[in-house]
């Protein structure tokens, strides 16, 4: 788990006088699925074409499988896949064709090229339809197809940009499957996406970009400690009246509790206090009715850090 | 601080071959461009055209014109009313197949979303650009080469007699000339795919500049060289200065270029391009055939400049999308 697919320190692009991406310190350990979040503009996509060599960063150093990307791009890129956002093909030619076309790309040639091709084909669920035009093929096909160029060459890493854009429910979830199979085939993932309940479905971690910089990096539960102050939300409702408030106050690692009308109350914590919760409500007197908790949503996080950002910028 | 050094030497250089998978875009391309209906649609033209005007000139042959030797390169060359000769339709094909092989070459993959995947592959933009030329012109070869030998066969059928060597050393050389002056086109026509996005506007841009060389640029040439070069009343050297200069100009358009050659090489008779004294022809035996060297030697600059401005063009092109930037 340790040893780093992709690693950039201090990695820096300027476009003219825009700073694309400012001093990026960026490790992603080998079988991680690792999102990218970000408005529109942060510097992901740069970052991404910078890890695949088809930009050269201004300073800094990227590493991606030990290599050099602006050094060894072919290395590299016989070894990353790369899904763009609303991936093209050539609409006149069959999905097979245009499979054989990246593998002859990839200097795959011959019946290990068939083999692939068809290993591929069944990864994704597209082999009934490997011969027909992909002018015909539906948003999902193409996206899972998209796939299976990149499945082509058996890459260690593959980075995805927004690769749900349009689709519709049911190919998203088979999307997101897709990707937690290749996660358990020892590939590691990168993907960036807007899609936040997306990218915490499938990600072990995440990385929030803005102005060129990542700032905040860690597992969806560490991200909302730190932006929203408290990680868990337990949901009470009990009757105790004031005492109760008093005793909930006082539990470790409560942060804030707020009472919603007679009986409801929202109790942020630092940690799962649904227990200790339970027992301080007995303990006051109180009669408990409900009890639940809160997993939090990256998108309360995202929302929250840009307000927060928001009122810094204003303030300044 | 301390690999800085190590950094910058070894950052200069570039792992592997910018060839690499040079050849599976050859064969890609190659295929796209040989079962394209834009590819079926000119070829058919070229065919029919090429049918119609050589059947025209073996009618004329077989009547008895044009007397009896070099009766094969006269089957490119004989006009017969109202149809004219097949190098004439020639000079107008060529250049638009040359522009139907490249004006979206590369905007197309921009437009299909196909560049940044295939750019993701392990191979270098070099490869990607150097293959579209090497298939557009490939595509090219074949077309006209299979004309070429139509023709032969039709002129064996036809008029009876086999080509002599001197006459298939001519009509090859034309023919190499005509596939480089098709390159040009594709050359061109490929450098404006680079410059636009739109495909339409890369084949406008193409055929305007094409137009300007075919209608415009005579007129320009003697215009110039009449502004540049103004002969006073009865000065003969003033004249042939002004002759000359407006040959030069003339000769910047690849189309003058061409047909020079053809005139040269299909007309064994033709012994000089360019202004001819009388003083020159003095001891000359005229209208006595060169032989086939010689006429090669004639048109030789031509043939290097055609290939010339096709290498210039495909440069420019190359430095153009190596600096472009492919976030589609």
């Amino acid at each position: 788990m340790d040893e780093p697919v992709v690693e950039c320190r201090d990695l820096t692009k300027q476009y003219g006088s825009l700073l694309a991406v400012d001093h990026l310190n960026l490790t992603v350990h080998k079988g991680e699925i690792f999102g990218l979040l970000g408005p529109n503009g942060a510097g992901k996509t740069t970052t991404i074409l910078m890890l695949l060599g088809l930009t050269e960063p201004t300073s800094g150093s990227v590493r991606v499988i030990g290599l050099d990307p602006a050094r060894q791009p072919l290395s590299v890129k016989s070894r990353v896949g790369h899904l763009p956002d609303q991936v093209g093909f050539y609409d006149g030619l069959t999905a097979r064709e245009n499979l054989s076309y990246i593998a002859k790309l990839n200097g795959i040639r011959g019946k290990e090229m068939q083999d692939r091709i068809r290993t591929a084909l069944d990864q994704v669920g597209l082999s009934d339809v490997a011969d027909r035009p992909v002018r015909t093929f539906s948003r999902g096909m193409r996206q899972r197809l998209g796939v299976a160029e990149v499945l082509i060459k058996r890459p260690q890493l593959i980075i995805m940009d927004e690769p749900t854009l349009a689709l519709d429910p049911e190919a998203v979830r088979e999307f997101l499957d897709l990707i937690r199979r290749l996660k358990e085939d020892g590939i590691t993932i990168m993907l960036s996406s807007h899609l936040l309940h997306q990218v915490q479905a499938v990600c072990d971690r995440v990385g929030l970009f803005h102005k060129g910089r990542m700032v905040l990096e860690g597992t969806v539960g560490e991200l909302a400690q730190r932006v929203l102050g408290g990680a868990y939300r337990i949901h009470l409702e009990a009757d105790g009246g004031t005492a109760l408030d008093e005793a909930l106050r006082c539990l470790p690692d409560v942060v804030q509790v707020t009472r919603d009308g007679a009986r409801t109350y929202h109790i942020e914590a630092r940690s799962d206090l649904r227990a200790d919760v339970a027992r301080a409500v007995v303990e006051a007197g109180g009669r408990l009715l409900a009890l639940s908790s809160d997993i939090p949503r990256l998108d309360e996080v995202y929302t929250r850090y840009f307000q927060k950002e928001a009122t810094y910028a204003a303030a300044a | 601080m301390q690999q800085q050094p190590e950094t910058l030497t070894l950052g200069r250089q570039r792992e592997g071959s910018p060839w690499t998978g040079l050849w599976a875009v050859v064969a890609k391309e190659m295929a796209d461009h040989l079962t394209s209906v834009r590819m079926l649609i000119l070829e058919a033209l070229i065919i029919l055209t090429a049918a119609g005007t050589v059947y025209a000139a073996s009618q004329s042959l077989r009547d008895g014109f044009g007397g009896d030797t070099f009766l094969f390169l006269k089957l490119f060359t004989t006009a017969r009313e109202p149809l004219p000769a097949f190098v004439g339709f020639l000079g107008l094909l060529v250049p638009l197949l040359g522009i139907a092989l490249a004006f979206d070459s590369v905007n197309g993959e921009f437009n299909q979303r196909t560049i940044s995947k295939v750019l993701a592959q392990p191979i270098y933009r070099d490869a990607l650009l150097f293959g579209k030329f090497l298939a557009g012109l490939g595509a090219l070869a074949l077309t006209l080469t299979s004309i070429w030998l139509l023709i032969v066969g039709m002129g064996l059928l036809r008029l009876g007699v086999p080509p002599t060597g001197e006459e298939v050393v001519r009509s090859l050389w034309f023919l190499l000339v005509t596939i480089f002056y098709g390159g040009v086109w594709l050359a061109l026509a490929m450098l404006f795919s680079i410059v636009f996005r739109q495909p339409a506007t890369a084949a406008l841009a193409s055929l305007a500049v094409w137009l300007f060389f075919t209608a415009f640029w005579g007129i320009i040439a003697s215009l110039l060289a009449n502004l540049l070069r103004p002969v006073p009343l009865g000065d003969p050297l003033a004249l042939i200065d002004q002759v000359q200069l407006e040959l030069a100009l003339a000769r910047i358009s690849p189309n003058t270029l061409f047909t020079e050659v053809a005139l040269a090489t299909l007309n064994p008779t033709v012994r000089s391009l360019g202004l001819v004294l009388p003083i020159q022809l003095h001891n000359a035996v005229l209208g006595t055939p060169l032989p086939a060297t010689q006429s090669m030697l004639l048109t030789w600059p031509h043939a290097t400049g055609l290939i010339a401005a096709t290498i210039v063009l495909f440069a420019l092109g190359y430095v153009l999308f190596q600096r472009q930037e492919i976030r589609a």
